[in-house]
């Protein structure tokens, strides 16, 4: 397995690229200024894809949907500091050799957290780059072996309204579920994190450990995961349960297939001002597309 | 002064100030920096929600003074209604330029597919006759009836708007449904009151 070669993006990638982008930025400015006279042709142009940079941590903590918090974007910094992390321990269960219950300390000592650089892609149709501290997922699911009927990975949130205001309204179905497939849980790019930023993961985040899938839309990263039960069938999942024409189970990002109600062919890149092209699979197509190889992404959305 | 004076020199340019306010409060916000990280989500929200509000406040004008007695509040309706043309102005003005960027073929598409967009934009639509008919000279020219009938467009825009709020929210609808309970009840209140109410005992 190609364990060292997940990171899609280093952070000294990153510089490059934006001294890259910044020369040929000025280089097209020259001559886009010359090309386009009218502004309706130089609508793409201000719109074409910018190099990632790191989002601001005060954006990444500030900018939330974690509807356990409240529904309004900044709901969940004002209102995440009634979670307690500590004690926290992780159920694993379901069609596994070795089921237990995991400390969240435990969990952190056993599993060295490496730093991953991710985009980021909400249904929303927003976007961030996020300096993720997290560990395979697939070294968990290893260490606790899965049985030979286990094709699906059910992950659960806290359910607890005294801890989690929004909890008292049913805005969804709680506790939160969501799920991948065996494949897709397994593979190298897909993390549990327990920090951002070299620092330890903060309440609305989704502490003190959460998932993270970067070719799929945000909400099947689900955050504060206190159960992982491997299962035979494809779970039940939040927002496919509310809304399951608008929220597939698989919920790659797919610029080709909009959202019933919104278009998914654009992002806006928090902090920056004008929108960008949405890329297939979030831009890690290279790497994930053969997990679905064969299959009608439009109709498995 | 007398009564009348005082509504024209004081109480008028009050309103005018106090319903200003929420797009000096936003143009504050977004020079302090105070908005959230998406700014632009933040303006095309506030702009609508106070257009919104103002609709609701421009129908409640007639029942509110039906049941107060109080008639001089006909004369700040206009104004009210106005306003409530102005953020939607903004509201639009907004998604146009800083969200779409004036891409003719990203509003183009969603007017067309997505149906929240698609009532939003055809209520603004309707507001834009009513807005033109507000002077004085145009209801003389039109005559009050037709006036009359004309601007009852409103309900169907205000009716739009809620639609466009309920369609475009993802999971909480505690908000439109409050807004849309507020429309129904303004719109109730405009029913002819049952006969035997009228009949003397």
């Amino acid at each position: 397995m190609l364990i060292k070669k997940q990171n899609d993006i280093s952070s000294s990638e990153i510089t490059d690229e934006v001294s890259y982008h910044g020369r040929r930025e000025f280089i097209e400015t020259v001559a886009g200024a010359a090309a386009y006279a009218a502004v309706g042709p130089l609508v793409p142009w201000f719109q074409r894809r910018q190099a990632d940079e790191l989002t601001s941590y005060e954006a990444i903590t500030s900018y939330n949907n974690f509807y356990e918090f409240g529904t309004g974007k900044d709901d969940p910094a004002r209102n995440a500091g009634s979670l307690r992390t500590r004690p926290w321990t992780v159920t694993v269960e379901g069609e596994v050799h070795k089921p237990g219950v995991l400390d969240i300390d435990d969990i952190i000592k056993r599993y060295p957290a490496e730093e991953r650089v991710y985009r980021l892609r909400c249904v929303e149709a927003w976007s961030m780059v996020i300096p993720w501290l997290g560990f395979p997922l697939a070294n968990l699911l290893k260490a606790v072996e899965p049985t030979s009927k286990a094709r699906f990975v059910e992950f659960t949130t806290l359910h607890d309204p005294t801890q989690m205001p929004g909890q008292k309204r049913n805005v969804l179905p709680w506790p939160y579920v969501e799920g991948l497939r065996l494949d897709e849980a397994m593979h190298p790019l897909t993390i549990l994190s327990v920090g951002l930023y070299g620092k330890m993961l903060p309440n609305q985040n989704g502490a003190p450990i959460r998932l993270v899938v970067p070719w799929k839309y945000g909400f099947k990263s689900i955050k504060s995961i206190v159960r992982i039960r491997l299962v035979e069938s494809q779970p039940v999942t939040a927002w496919n349960s509310v809304a399951p024409r608008e929220y597939g189970f698989y919920s790659n990002v797919n610029p080709e297939v909009n959202h019933p109600r919104w278009s998914q062919r654009k992002e806006r890149r928090i902090g920056k001002l004008f929108k960008q092209d949405t890329l297939m699979f979030n831009g890690y197509g290279d790497q994930v597309a053969q997990l679905y190889s064969g299959m009608d992404l439009k109709r498995y959305f | 002064m007398n009564r009348a004076q005082l509504v024209r020199r004081v109480v008028k340019p009050a309103a005018f100030v106090t319903l200003l306010l929420p797009a000096v409060i936003l143009a504050r916000d977004l020079a302090a920096g105070n908005l959230s990280v998406n700014p632009i989500e933040d303006i095309t929200h506030r702009t609508g929600r106070w257009g919104l509000i103002l609709l609701l406040a421009t129908l409640a004008v007639t029942p509110v003074r039906r049941i107060t007695g109080w008639s001089v509040l006909i004369r700040f309706r206009r104004m009210v209604g106005l306003f409530a043309f102005f953020y939607l102005l903004l509201h639009f003005s907004t998604y146009v330029v800083l969200d779409q960027f004036f891409s003719l073929r990203g509003i183009a598409d969603d007017v067309v597919n997505r149906p929240y967009i698609t009532v939003g934009f055809a209520s603004l639509v309707l507001l834009v006759p009513l807005a033109l008919t507000s002077t004085k000279g145009m209801v003389k020219r039109l005559g009050g009836r037709r006036w009359a009938n004309l601007h009852r467009l409103i309900y169907v825009a205000a009716g739009g708007g809620i639609v466009h709020f309920v369609w475009l929210v993802k999971a909480d609808y505690r908000d439109p449904t409050i807004y849309g309970i507020v429309l129904v009840l303004l719109l109730a209140s405009r029913l002819k009151l049952p006969r035997w109410r009228s009949v003397p005992s």
